[in-house]
């Protein structure tokens, strides 16, 4: 089966610094990716390239088996949805425009929405739970609110392969676990579809990933199914913290934080 | 699931252009002349308000262009430089007696020159085949601007008394009469200019988003900052080299628009326009009437009302959002 994404070798150097050493990486269908790591791993500049906005100096990525750099921006967003880290926005645009513009791979040369974009956009607002926040503007929202908005957007873009960039950054831990839920739900309902996710939540990782990647200084150190990827060692090794990592009754991952020890 | 029509866009638009006709109408009735003849309205009140009209919106359109592309709601359409080039022109064309070059057009042609070297010259340090990001352009716009002020203050010096007040007035900004062929090369270059906008409103929601999500949408964005900026240069060239530095006009009236009627560039492009146009009509007609038989030079007028207009709505627009 064709991956949606893989990612071959890739390396990159901002200047002097190496910030990506040789990254491999595949996103099947129907998985949740979960890529984690201390600050400055590489994560965003590893999504980055994967999405294509950035040409890293090796490597390379392909999106349905054929290399992204041949395809045009109107072509990958036809495909992949990127839900950024940052969401600031200098302008009033309201909850219901923002959500609206994931529509945008898909429009006219003037922009003219249809009633299907429409019907899109106002089934992605419902499902986030938006309705009551549609005209408000989107700089007066709180952190966890404009991501649910960005998180709408992308729904109402409608394509399979979603890149987020700590989504659950600023959110609750109520939101923060419904997003998670929600994205597993979301990838269950069609077998075409794939997740890849970079986040700083390990416990979240660790209970809903399909295969974990862990990045440290720009190198994939392990990756795989999650209880092979997160032992205590490795938390210690990389994170410098004692964490206790242990199975609950259903059997799944459960990681526990217990004092840093730097 | 309710299936909601876009926007009223029709509404907002028609209103305005309600208000452009209306404030057209009044500029063509009042004047210091006790007695208008025919000739008087429609060969110099007509013309005239058509030309404050062209370069109303030429501003305002640009302005408005330039925040959704610096994504800064606080730019300008002098803050790239584009109008520090027209004016460079225009002064110099002014300092060596060149009013009467051309047959009269010799200043505005010169002035517009310079306002397509001063793009050129931007595109080719910042622009980066339109990759650079925004913050570049705004900053190289800003260093040319402040030498261009530096050449222009050193060409006024440079001349002789006589010829210092027209720069001076020049450079305050002010709409007169002008010979019917240039009227028509305003309107045209505004009319290229303003298709352009129009053909891109949409991708500039997306880039006022940041450059980077507009690449995640499918937007190309360099291809979209080479034809805004090609299409602000011909406005502010256009609309600067016939009237000088009218100040406030390309910065109050997309704002006022921004908060009135949303961010939507697909509406609010042509609602500046429009606007744009009133505004200078309605403030070229006080600035002949108001001191009466004397004639302000509209850029005083609109710097008068702009500057504390702008500074209310900026104190309500933060009380309105969070730090």
């Amino acid at each position: 089966m064709t991956p949606l994404l893989e990612a071959r070798g890739l390396a990159h150097a901002f200047g002097p610094t190496p910030v990506l050493r040789g990254v491999d990486l595949e996103l099947a269908p129907g998985k949740l990716v979960v890529v984690v790591g201390p600050n400055g791993a590489g994560k965003t500049t590893l999504l980055r390239a994967l999405s294509g906005v950035l040409r890293t100096d090796r490597g390379i990525v392909t999106l349905d088996g054929t290399a992204i750099q041949g395809k045009t921006r109107r072509e990958i967003a036809q495909r992949i949805a990127v839900v950024p880290q940052e969401g600031a926005v200098p302008f009033p645009f309201r909850v219901r425009e923002m959500v609206a513009l994931g529509r945008a791979p898909f429009l006219g040369p003037f922009g003219r929405e249809s009633q299907s974009d429409v019907a899109r956009t106002e089934s992605a607002l419902a499902a986030l739970g938006l309705e009551p926040l549609a005209e408000r503007a989107y700089p007066t929202l709180s952190g966890g609110e404009k991501r649910r908005v960005l998180l709408a957007r992308a729904l109402a873009q409608g394509v399979d392969v979603w890149l987020l960039d700590e989504p659950t950054a600023s959110m609750d831990l109520g939101h923060g676990l419904f997003c998670f839920e929600w994205l597993a739900e979301w990838l269950r309902a069609e077998p075409a579809r794939g997740v890849l996710l970079v986040t700083h939540e390990l416990g979240l990782a660790a209970r809903f990933a399909d295969e974990l990647v862990l990045l440290v200084r720009g190198e994939v150190v392990a990756r795989g199914e999650p209880a092979r990827v997160l032992t205590a060692e490795r938390i210690a090794e990389v994170y410098g913290v004692e964490a206790r990592v242990e199975r609950d009754a259903s059997g799944r991952l459960v990681v526990s934080p217990l004092r840093a020890i730097r | 699931m309710i299936a909601r029509a876009p926007y009223p866009r029709s509404g907002v638009l028609l209103g305005l252009a309600l208000a452009l006709v209306l404030v057209l109408g009044l500029s063509l009735c009042v004047g210091s002349a006790e007695h208008a003849t025919a000739d008087i309205v429609w060969g110099i009140r007509l013309p005239r308000a058509l030309l404050a009209a062209l370069v109303g919106a030429g501003l305002a359109t640009a302005g408005a262009l330039l925040q959704a592309l610096l994504q800064n709601p606080l730019a300008d359409p002098y803050v790239l430089g584009i109008s520090g080039g027209a004016a460079l022109g225009g002064v110099s064309a002014l300092a060596l007696g060149g009013g009467l070059w051309l047959g009269g057009a010799g200043v505005p042609v010169i002035a517009f020159a310079g306002a397509l070297g001063a793009s050129l010259l931007l595109y080719a340090i910042a622009a980066d085949g339109g990759r650079a990001p925004a913050h570049s352009l705004l900053l190289t716009g800003v260093v040319f601007n402040a030498f261009a002020s530096s050449l222009i203050v050193f060409a006024t010096s440079a001349t002789d008394l006589a010829r210092v007040a027209g720069v001076f007035l020049w450079l305050i900004g002010s709409i007169r009469l002008v010979a019917p062929a240039l009227l028509w090369a305003v309107f045209a270059l505004f009319a290229v200019g303003l298709a352009i906008a129009l053909r891109h409103a949409y991708a500039l929601n997306l880039i006022a988003q940041g450059d980077e999500t507009a690449t995640h949408l499918g937007v190309d964005v360099p291809s979209v900052r080479r034809w805004v900026l090609a299409g602000t240069a011909l406005m502010i060239g256009a609309s600067v080299s016939v009237s000088g530095l009218i100040g406030f006009v390309g910065l109050i009236v997309p704002h006022l628009l921004r908060l009135t009627v949303g961010s939507d560039h697909r509406l609010l492009i042509p609602g500046a326009a429009l606007g744009g146009a009133a505004f200078l009509v309605l403030a070229d007609t006080l600035a002949r009437v108001v001191l009466a038989p004397i004639e302000l030079p509209v850029g005083a007028l609109t710097a008068l009302v702009g500057g504390p207009l702008f500074l209310v709505l900026l104190r309500r627009e933060l009380a309105r959002i969070p730090a």
